[in-house]
């Protein structure tokens, strides 16, 4: 249980969860975290439900001081991020204490990181999630990103703080690079598209432009040509949709996407490469790989099987083989020492 | 409506069944029975269904399902369609306040179509709109069926701001915006009831295979429901659809 307090919010910090599922039939975006696996990761690490609520940050990061210890993780881009002016470690579940700032230092690589917190972000559920929808000022804290001066409430941990500190995942599961490629099935409106427009799509490069957030991703490159435009009746986006409207230009749909489109989708990006989306920025460039569906589906209980096994390493409780008690003296001063050997 | 309907994969969690390429109450009634049979069946890994104009999405889960039993399940409940019974659509009534600043187009809907602002209110609220989809924004209803006599290009330049609740026409479909949003429709009317409310306990009012009624109200009535809303008492006025003999001529 604590409480934290936004100093600085950075470009755009928001209390996210896996998403608002079950809504998108009365036009209600799914939201949610853009990169699945981190945030799944960071929840893990400090012994937290893997859908739990916990903060998305973008780019430019914020500052925050705990007003109360808790334990927390920082996951998915690296956006150098220290405490106390110290870096510290991504990927392992960190005991702060009291008064501890944590900030962020720059861009080592990717563009989201997200911090957890032992005992989760508590705001109320709206509509089954906690995510924030900022478009239609829906969940999250008051519906909106972080501002100065907002204070969050932790939840209750798990677990005592001693014993979910020092938690680490050493598996690199994605590596974030500025060439990135992306698996994609094809469809639903591949047949919308010229054979040689869906040559152009497969083996050209493709550059994030500036116009990229949590809705969607407009990239720039060679123009994809359509058989007779790029509009349909609406239907259904699922999320890493591939939109190319008449213009010709792709647009990857992401997590704040609508529930419904017009524009017709030459493909979707494969599950398991939906971080890489989530991580990549302007200037990057992407390219396209056709593969099967069935292929897409074995990678992704793959990729299932790793957080598994991650998880059950977190879970693990360290096991003491012996504990040695010292009597120190250091400076004038005495301290009582104990040292726990444990076992690897 | 296609002979056959297509399964179209829309990536590795979500697909489409597409049973036609245009908007027709006939489609609309075949994908109302799809999700209507899909609620009654347990079938493992469904997540959540999307119907739109001419298909449904299906998200599905495939850590709990494989694509292919899926499809299997979902043909299967396709071929035996006949057999579900469909309730009764629905039809709620929307309380409108017509022109005046409530509506500041309705002007330009009764000039464009040479009809008086009367006769404007009067063809709208002789409708019963079929709720096609929901989408845009939360609660946004694609409506079918407005009568093409108050047909109106939409403003040849939109606006910034459009308050939630503002009842529009855009060529020939009418609408109503849910929450504040930017938007070229001609405002003909504003309703008090909320499409979107957080705090209610069905959060979205409307529902795609629904209709909706206009009715026209005046400024009294409208500051009465706005009062019993912020109360709790308000009675929304929902009634099942009467059966019209012409009507789903589907399957």
């Amino acid at each position: 249980m604590g409480q934290i307090k936004i100093n600085k919010p950075g470009l755009l910090t928001t209390v996210q969860d896996l998403g608002r599922y079950g809504y998108q039939q009365f036009g209600v975006s799914v939201s949610g975290v853009m990169d699945h696996v981190s945030a799944r990761l960071a929840n893990i690490l400090v012994g937290n439900d893997e859908q739990e609520g916990l903060l998305e940050v973008t780019m430019l990061g914020p500052e925050i001081e705990f007003l109360d210890s808790v334990v927390i993780a920082v996951t998915g881009g690296d956006l150098l991020p220290t405490l106390n002016n110290q870096s510290i470690n991504m990927n392992k579940s960190i005991l702060v204490n009291k008064g501890d700032k944590l900030s962020f230092s720059g861009i080592k690589n990717g563009c989201r990181s997200y911090v957890a917190f032992s005992g989760a972000i508590e705001v109320p559920k709206l509509m089954g999630s906690k995510s924030t929808f900022t478009r239609g000022k829906i969940g999250g804290f008051e519906g909106r990103a972080l501002k100065q001066g907002d204070i969050l409430t932790i939840g209750k941990q798990s677990k005592p703080l001693s014993s979910l500190a020092g938690k680490e995942n050493l598996e690199n599961l994605y590596k974030y690079s500025n060439n990135i490629e992306l698996r994609v099935i094809m469809g639903p409106q591949e047949d919308a598209f010229t054979k040689e427009g869906l040559e152009t799509f497969l083996n050209n490069e493709y550059k994030v432009t500036n116009e990229c957030d949590r809705m969607g991703y407009r990239l720039d490159g060679e123009k994809i040509e359509h058989k007779d435009g790029g509009d349909i009746i609406s239907d259904g986006i699922a999320m890493g949709a591939i939109q190319v409207p008449s213009h010709g230009s792709p647009v990857i749909m992401m997590a704040d996407r609508q529930t419904t489109g017009g524009y017709t989708k030459i493909g979707n990006v494969i599950s398991v490469d939906l971080p890489k989306v989530a991580q990549a920025k302007p200037g990057d460039k992407i390219t396209f790989k056709k593969i099967e569906l069935k292929e897409a589906h074995k990678l992704l209980m793959d990729l299932e099987d790793k957080i598994a096994y991650i998880k059950e390493q977190c879970m693990k409780e360290k096991e003491i083989i012996r504990t040695i008690k010292y009597n120190l003296k250091v400076n004038g001063i005495t301290y009582d020492v104990k040292v726990e050997e444990l076992k690897n | 409506m296609y002979d056959k309907t297509k399964y179209l994969t829309a990536g590795d969690k979500a697909l489409d069944m597409e049973f036609g390429n245009s908007i027709s109450e006939q489609i609309n009634n075949k994908i109302r029975s799809m999700a209507e049979a899909i609620g009654t069946q347990d079938i493992k890994g469904i997540v959540e269904l999307v119907p739109t104009y001419r298909s449904l999405m299906i998200h599905y889960d495939p850590l709990e399902t494989s694509y292919d039993q899926l499809v299997d399940s979902l043909k299967e409940l396709e071929n035996n369609l006949e057999n579900i019974s469909l309730p009764a659509p629905e039809v709620i009534e929307i309380p409108t306040l017509y022109g005046g600043d409530y509506g500041p187009d309705i002007e330009n809907v009764s000039k464009h179509n040479d009809l008086s602002i009367e006769e404007v209110i009067k063809i709208h609220t002789s409708g019963e709109y079929l709720i096609y989809m929901l989408g845009f924004t939360p609660g946004f209803p694609y409506l079918g069926g407005m009568d093409t006599r108050i047909a109106t290009p939409r403003l040849a330049t939109p606006r910034t701001k459009i308050s939630g609740g503002s009842v529009g026409i855009a060529g020939s479909q009418t609408g109503i915006y849910p929450i504040d949003s930017p938007g070229g429709w001609q405002l003909i009317g504003k309703t008090p009831i909320p499409l979107y409310d957080s705090q209610r306990e069905s959060p979205i009012l409307l529902k795609a295979g629904n209709y909706i009624v206009f009715k026209s109200i005046d400024e009294k009535d409208y500051l009465e429901i706005e009062e019993a809303l912020k109360k709790g008492t308000y009675q929304y006025k929902i009634y099942p659809k009467k059966e019209e003999s012409d009507d789903h001529g589907a399957n």
